[in-house]
């Protein structure tokens, strides 16, 4: 399995910076080490009869997220790994993943971080357009927030014009989907094995990414290029009708920008996508107004409201293709960190909905509970992704503990 | 004004009649004050750049107490206001999660946050001032660096060695009509005691401060804040620990990129 090779390979990467690590620790007592580790129970129950055959409506599922950092030179060399595991009643949601281990070193102005990491890039709430260094973790989370550890050298220069990020990513990570078992899934189970590459090179294609951000008073802007195998597979039918899934090579370029002006926040987001098969642009634009510390006691109240776009129109794999999405985000700045967001995303040309809550509270000082729901509503038929999960409304708890 | 610009041979000699009557009379109220809240920032000067420990307890009415950590990292600037780094330790939940903030002495601050779990720097609006930090008894604004130009000054009195001065916050977003600081003038102007006054001209908060050390033979650094919030009869402490002076920070640990690593 090409996984483990990456991770044979990263393992012998990190053993010699361990090493270094273990030297420096003879020299200089300052060595930190922090082991963290969070477990966590989750329960979804989806509402509705599935659609399709196979699939449950309770999912009991237990995770575990190990953490561990070393760090040496006053902080500016170190290792950080994060690791996760997940147990769930759908197959192919019982997954592991690295999603980070990685050596970074920093020196006044550059930074270096070499092994598996995550990265985010992008301003906007309700769609990460921008965001394509990571693959997607389908299965984890609906919020598309979830992502796999990517393989990365990644090189970062601050200057005074701005930071100038270059990223060398020497291989690709699938997509995966959810099992028989599982919800949020199409009529046909999708095997990520199944879906194949326009590159020779397949997963091993050398790809790159370059990203120029700067902030200038109130504005923070960023344009970012990437190009290699797309994060999101392409989904296109031959002459014979059958299904015929690929990751294209794709060329993407991207523009993130912000503007907080008082209690305003502009948002930006827009990409142009090109491949052999599809070109593409698309957009999120919107705003965030927060009217903070209202009852003198620390309630905030923010208000959202963002436009989505996509040229792809029903071929878009996310859904969003000319919406409106509006929120609220309620925070109480209490001691227990009590948090609500609240949201809801219309198509502007048709009737479908899908409306969310997502809270989350502190329970005592090493406990956490959170609480996510989303209800499909009115989902049209015509559809090309969405209709197939007009039967997956569902409530999810979750209940963590720290040590 | 428009007297000195219409004649400016009368003005000087009204200026130097009134230079005289300067060294006879006191300044007034408002210049004293000022001097003394420069004087505070000028004794100040020079640190640099430094490092600390800082313990949060809070305590509500009934006596129960939560608590927080955190690093703070500070790099002094004097053209315009600090840059600080804040990181949470603990709770365990919002571990790693960081602020950076620059500071303007004039204008709203600049301020991002990162948030570890999904690796996201969010530029934040630095409106919100008189909101409480984390659930605490401190407002942002009392915990964002003291610059000169934030406030206009009036010395009240002096006693027991204290120099009492009142403060009107200049930003009509804050939280307080005024606050009554005391500067001790024999310890480098070292603030003893700061009553905040609400926007109803209330009695709200008394910060204390204690365990004052002097670091390099300069700087006074208090061990611990002590908010009293009279009005919900809660509290919150601050400790600080392992003062470092040392750190040689510069601009390139107050940076973005700097932000993300230093939460993770």
């Amino acid at each position: 399995m090409e996984t483990r090779k990456i991770i044979t390979l990263l393992f012998n990467i990190i053993s010699v910076f361990v090493l270094q690590a273990t030297y420096a620790q003879d020299k200089n007592k300052d060595v930190v080490h922090d082991f963290e580790l969070e477990l966590q129970s989750e329960y979804r129950y989806f509402t509705d009869n599935a659609s399709f055959q196979g699939q449950k409506d309770h999912f009991p599922s237990l995770a575990i997220f190990p953490e561990y950092n070393i760090q040496w030179n006053k902080g500016y060399d170190g290792i950080n790994f994060t690791g996760f595991f997940r147990l769930d009643r759908d197959d192919n949601r019982t997954h592991w993943d690295i999603r980070e281990l990685y050596y970074q070193k920093a020196n006044n102005n550059w930074e270096l971080s070499i092994g598996l990491k995550k990265i985010f890039w992008g301003v906007t709430e309700s769609n990460h357009l921008v965001d394509i260094i990571n693959q997607t973790d389908a299965v984890e989370s609906f919020d598309g927030e979830a992502k796999l550890g990517q393989p990365m050298l990644q090189f970062t220069l601050t200057t005074n014009i701005g930071n100038f990020e270059f990223l060398y990513l020497p291989c690709h990570r699938k997509r995966v989907f959810s099992g028989e078992k599982g919800r949020l899934r199409f009529p046909v189970v999708i095997d990520k094995d199944d879906i194949t590459y326009e590159s020779s090179a397949e997963e091993w294609r050398q790809d790159i990414a370059f990203r120029w951000s700067h902030f200038i008073g109130a504005f923070d802007i960023g344009i970012s290029h990437f190009y290699g195998n797309g994060r999101e597979p392409l989904f296109t039918f031959d002459s014979f009708g059958e299904l015929n899934a690929f990751y294209p090579v794709i060329n993407q370029t991207g523009l993130d920008l912000q503007v907080t002006h008082n209690a305003f926040l502009w948002k930006l987001e827009s990409i142009y996508r090109s491949s052999k098969a599809q070109d593409f642009f698309a957009l999120t634009a919107g705003l965030e107004y927060t009217f903070s510390n209202i009852d003198g006691n620390g309630l905030d109240i923010g208000v959202l409201g963002e436009y989505l776009y996509d040229d792809r129109d029903k071929l878009a794999l996310n859904a969003l293709q000319n919406d409106v999405f509006f929120g609220s985000r309620i925070a109480l700045n209490d001691v227990q960190d009590t948090s609500i967001l609240i949201g809801g995303i219309a198509d502007i040309e048709s009737s479908s909905k899908i409306l969310s809550i997502e809270a989350s509270r502190r329970l005592g000082s090493s406990w956490k509970a959170e609480l996510e729901t989303r209800i499909f509503s009115a989902i049209d038929d015509e559809e090309f992704i969405l209709s197939n999960f007009s039967q997956d409304t569902f409530l999810r708890l979750t209940l963590s503990k720290y040590f | 004004m428009n007297f000195f610009k219409k004649n400016h041979k009368h003005s000087t000699n009204f200026l130097i009649a009134l230079a005289f009557i300067g060294f006879t009379h006191a300044q007034t109220p408002e210049e004293r004050g000022l001097e003394i809240a420069k004087a505070a920032e000028q004794a100040d000067l020079g640190f640099m750049s430094s490092t600390v420990e800082l313990k949060m307890t809070l305590k509500n009415k009934n006596g129960q107490t939560s608590e927080r950590s955190l690093t703070t990292k500070t790099l002094e600037l004097t053209e315009d206001g600090d840059k600080s780094l804040i990181v949470f330790n603990s709770p365990k939940d919002v571990k790693g999660t960081s602020t950076l903030t620059f500071t303007h002495k004039v204008g709203s601050d600049d301020q991002w946050l990162y948030l570890p779990s999904i690796k996201r720097v969010k530029r934040i609006s630095s409106n919100n001032k008189s909101g409480p930090f984390v659930g605490s008894e401190f407002a942002y604004e009392d915990l964002s660096s003291q610059e000169v130009e934030k406030y206009t000054y009036k010395f009240i009195e002096e006693k027991d060695g204290l120099l009492i001065v009142e403060q009107d916050p200049v930003d009509p977003k804050s939280g307080y009509t005024r606050r009554l600081v005391s500067y001790n003038k024999d310890k480098g102007y070292r603030i003893e005691k700061v009553e905040f006054y609400d926007r109803k001209n209330a009695l709200l908060k008394t910060l204390t401060y204690s365990g004052y050390k002097l670091y390099k033979n300069k700087f006074w650094r208090a061990a611990v804040f002590n908010m009293v919030n009279h009005q919900s009869n809660k509290e919150t402490q601050l400790e600080f620990n392992d003062y470092n002076f040392d750190a040689n920070l510069s601009d390139d640990d107050f940076t973005q990129v700097a932000l993300k690593r230093a939460g993770n």
